[in-house]
């Protein structure tokens, strides 16, 4: 049916139909663009000092002056919810930063060289994937000790195999293809045909993958915050303010709400986000 | 024609685009009775979208008009879903390029076979298996019943499609559309596939629209042949005067096919192919 | 006449599950400069294997391979002056053409990895070569029609300037028309660059117009050597029987 394909649309347009098509893309990603301003611009929009420290308005409820309350400290919770997107998502950041690029990595060098490699490098995979992954990378923190760069490592370490095995499979299938045959063929190996040619085939599912890790790894660095295994205080991070508010749940519950409610939303975002990436970039859209 | 099965009359179908609808199907009529209708033509000549246009299968963006369309006294145009279903599979079939792509691998072949006596007979299973095996042996294949038990993954092309070919006739529908069959085969098992369909047809008293792209190997299995191009009819005559053809796109098409003869010549092309590049 | 090509006693099996399963064996002939030789056979029959083992994509074979006085060593890739020379079009230009890569890239990349210069310019000769607008080097392979891709697929192919072409059953994927084309512009510009051609195919009439000579294949043995006469008796239904010669009718078990 080739009259259909010679049908060209703009970009721009295509664009519009797409996301018309997925509330689910758009409105995921919307989530996550108020969240990352949130971030970005948090002295701007905050209203008050996050580790300015109130004694006389300890607990407050909701007010006109805290919209959202003041803490244990006196501190105003509104703001530390500003403030606490931050390392949240810098965790995120640094977490994808360091798991995808390994996983990925790892599963083409296994998936092309076959062989001997293949199996040393299945088999490690093998091994860190059977350990259970917020055990892991607790003990991690623990040995390491706390803090931003620690956790998101702790939890990299955990979570590239699923990666490299998806890379892996899918290598392995290229690896027969023509387009690699072909590149062969004139020369082109290496590096050059790892990272030019196979990486652009492996990177869409690996990206979708990353998407809806995405939601599990927010819940997990707050996790990681909620045990104090996160960023130091004072800093505000969403896991820790919950930790902090359960000391007054009954009495105040919106102290550890607020923060639990901004989780919610933030990982409910990138799930939104990759369930509509997954549609588009299926390759039968194309 | 008097005892036409099929009458399609001034059918255009055409696409949106972003400088309004554009049109890829240019009009065209065409009548099908108990005979092989072979519609031929390059790709992008609309050859496809018009045998799918008569099953309905287009996707809904597609604007489809025509001032007739009918089959065997139905009104083609205003079928409903529930009206589409009853039709399909019983009164007409479809047969498609690639077995590997029409046969759903995880079920095993007398299953997809029985299919469509399921869902529009009330046979027995036995009855349904006793059918599915007369057919079976019906187009050629050897062992019938072990075929019936085996999964697609186990055929070859050749007879996956013989497969297909059983499975859309088992109803003994009234019509068949074939879009180009063969294509996916070797040439050998191409005529093989072609010789079964031309008499099935004639033993079954059934119409067949054939499309092709090859107009030299399937005038050898038509009665009556239209050519094809850009979404228009250049040309519709006997098979049997393909020979004598009139136009210059006619005659080409005939002569593109290589063979021993024109070894050191080289074959007729056409400059203005009207294709985009 | 010199010999371009000669195969002796070329042998090839896959390992698989339980033995080795053994796709071509005692396959020997040679193909003289300048000339088109065919491998024809119906599918399964071992041509495109054969192919394969020449063009240095599948090393797991036993026997000789002499391809311009260069013998190729099994269970080793093939590299220098022997992989510019051997150089191959695939069957389908849907899955040859890498489908995430621009048309100047996929013609450009070979010519930087050679340490060419002017590569722009170079990409827009190579596109004339085959026929095509350079104004094609911007889009992606799956913007173009299939006749096109083929013919990018071979101006990919020529860009190393190959002595040996193989040609793996190259416009089976095509319309007759766009065959007609692409058989043109292949005996075209097997003129123009001396080539020799290796041509796999299972469409006696695709061998009749290119070959000059070849071998009818059946189960991963030569049925028949082929000359010029031969070939005028090859038949369709020849090359079906082929295939049919001593198979169960079924893959597998």
């Amino acid at each position: 049916m080739s009259a259909l394909t010679t049908l060209q649309i703009s970009p721009a347009r295509w664009l519009y139909l797409r996301l018309s098509r997925s509330p689910s893309l758009t409105t995921g990603a919307a989530i996550i663009l108020i969240v990352l301003f949130m971030a970005i611009f948090a002295p701007w929009l905050a209203p008050y000092d996050p580790t300015l420290q109130e004694t006389a308005n300890r607990l407050m409820a909701p007010s006109q002056q805290h919209w959202l309350g003041t803490d244990a400290f006196g501190r105003d919770i509104l703001s530390r919810l500003i403030y606490g997107a931050r390392p949240t998502l810098l965790l995120v950041l640094f977490v994808v930063l360091l798991m995808a690029p390994v996983g990925i990595t790892i599963g083409i060098l296994a998936g092309y060289l076959g062989g001997f490699v293949e199996r040393s490098l299945m088999r490690i995979t093998d091994i860190v994937m059977s350990f259970p992954r917020l055990l892991l990378a607790f003990a991690f923190v623990a040995i390491m000790g706390p803090g931003l760069l620690n956790g998101a490592l702790a939890l990299a370490l955990t979570s590239w195999p699923a990666y490299a095995r998806q890379a892996r499979a899918e290598t392995a299938k290229l690896a027969k293809s023509d387009y690699l045959a072909a590149a062969e063929m004139v020369g082109i190996k290496g590096p050059r045909l790892l990272f030019g040619h196979v990486l652009p085939l492996v990177l869409p599912s690996a990206v979708i993958r990353l998407a809806l890790d995405l939601s599990g790894i927010i819940l997990a660095a707050a996790g990681l915050g909620f045990l104090g295994l996160g960023v130091r205080p004072p800093t505000a991070e969403w896991g820790s303010m919950v930790a902090d508010g359960t000391q007054v749940i009954f009495d105040q519950w919106w102290i550890a709400a607020t923060p639990g409610f901004a989780i919610l939303i933030t990982s409910f975002g990138f799930n939104l986000l990759a369930d509509g990436l997954r549609d588009l970039m299926d390759p039968r859209n194309d | 024609m008097t005892d036409a099965l099929l009458t399609v009359e001034d059918l255009t179908i055409s696409f949106p685009s972003d400088n309004g609808p554009v049109p890829v199907v240019k009009s065209i009529s065409l009548t099908v009775a108990r005979e092989i209708v072979a519609v031929v033509g390059e790709s992008g000549s609309g050859k496809s979208l018009t045998g799918r246009a008569i099953m309905g299968l287009l996707p809904c963006r597609a604007h489809v008009r025509a001032s007739r369309m009918l089959f065997e006294g139905i009104d083609l145009q205003t079928l409903g879903p529930a009206g589409w279903n009853g039709l399909r599979g019983s009164g007409m079939g479809l047969i498609l390029q690639d077995p590997k792509f029409s046969l759903n691998p995880a079920h095993r072949v007398g299953r997809q076979v029985e299919e469509a006596l399921l869902l529009h007979t009330k046979l027995s299973a036995r009855e349904r298996k006793q059918r599915a095996l007369d057919m079976l042996a019906r187009v050629g294949l050897p062992d019938p019943e072990r075929v019936y038990a085996s999964y697609p993954a186990a055929l070859s092309g050749g007879m996956g499609q013989r497969v297909m070919i059983a499975a859309m006739l088992i109803n003994r529908p009234m019509l068949i559309i074939a879009d180009e069959p063969t294509s996916a085969l070797d040439r050998g098992l191409q005529d093989q596939v072609l010789t079964l369909l031309r008499s099935l047809t004639e033993e079954f008293g059934m119409g067949l629209l054939l499309i092709s792209h090859d107009l030299q190997q399937v005038s050898r299995y038509a009665d009556r042949v239209i050519v094809m191009r850009q979404g228009e009819i250049v040309e519709r005559l006997p098979a049997s005067e393909l020979a004598q053809a009139q136009t210059a796109y006619t005659r080409g098409l005939w002569a593109a096919r290589p063979s021993f003869a024109t070894y050191g010549t080289r074959l007729p092309v056409f400059e203005d192919s009207g294709r985009p590049s | 006449m010199t010999s371009a090509v000669s195969v002796e006693q070329l042998s090839i099996s896959f390992p698989s599950a339980k033995t080795r399963f053994t796709a071509v064996s005692d396959v020997t002939f040679s193909v003289e400069e300048g000339q088109t030789f065919g491998l024809i056979g119906p599918s399964g029959c071992g041509k495109t294997t054969v192919l394969r083992a020449i063009a240095g994509l599948n090393t797991g074979w036993t026997g000789l391979i002499d391809i311009f006085g260069a013998k190729l060593e099994p269970g080793r890739k093939i590299t220098g002056d022997t992989r510019r020379n051997i150089q191959m079009v695939f069957q389908d230009p849907y899955s040859s053409l890498h489908p995430r890569h621009r048309i100047a890239h996929i013609l450009g990349e070979p010519l930087k990895v050679h340490g060419a210069e002017g590569i722009d310019a170079a990409v827009g000769i190579a596109l004339d070569r085959v026929g095509l607008s350079p104004a094609l080097a911007g889009r992606y392979p799956h913007q173009l029609s299939g006749g096109q891709r083929q013919r990018v697929a071979i101006a990919r192919a020529l860009l190393l300037k190959p002595k040996l072409l193989l040609l793996d059953e190259p416009t089976s994927a095509l319309d007759v028309t766009v065959q007609a084309e692409i058989l043109n512009l292949l005996n075209d510009l097997k003129a123009s660059h001396r080539m020799t051609f290796i041509l796999v195919s299972h469409d006696a009439g695709v061998i009749g117009h290119m070959c000059d000579r070849g071998v009818l294949m059946s189960h991963g043995r030569i049925a028949r050597a082929l000359d010029r006469a031969a070939l005028s008796e090859l038949t369709e239904d020849a090359v079906e029987a082929a295939a049919w010669d001593e198979t169960p009718g079924y893959r597998g078990n």
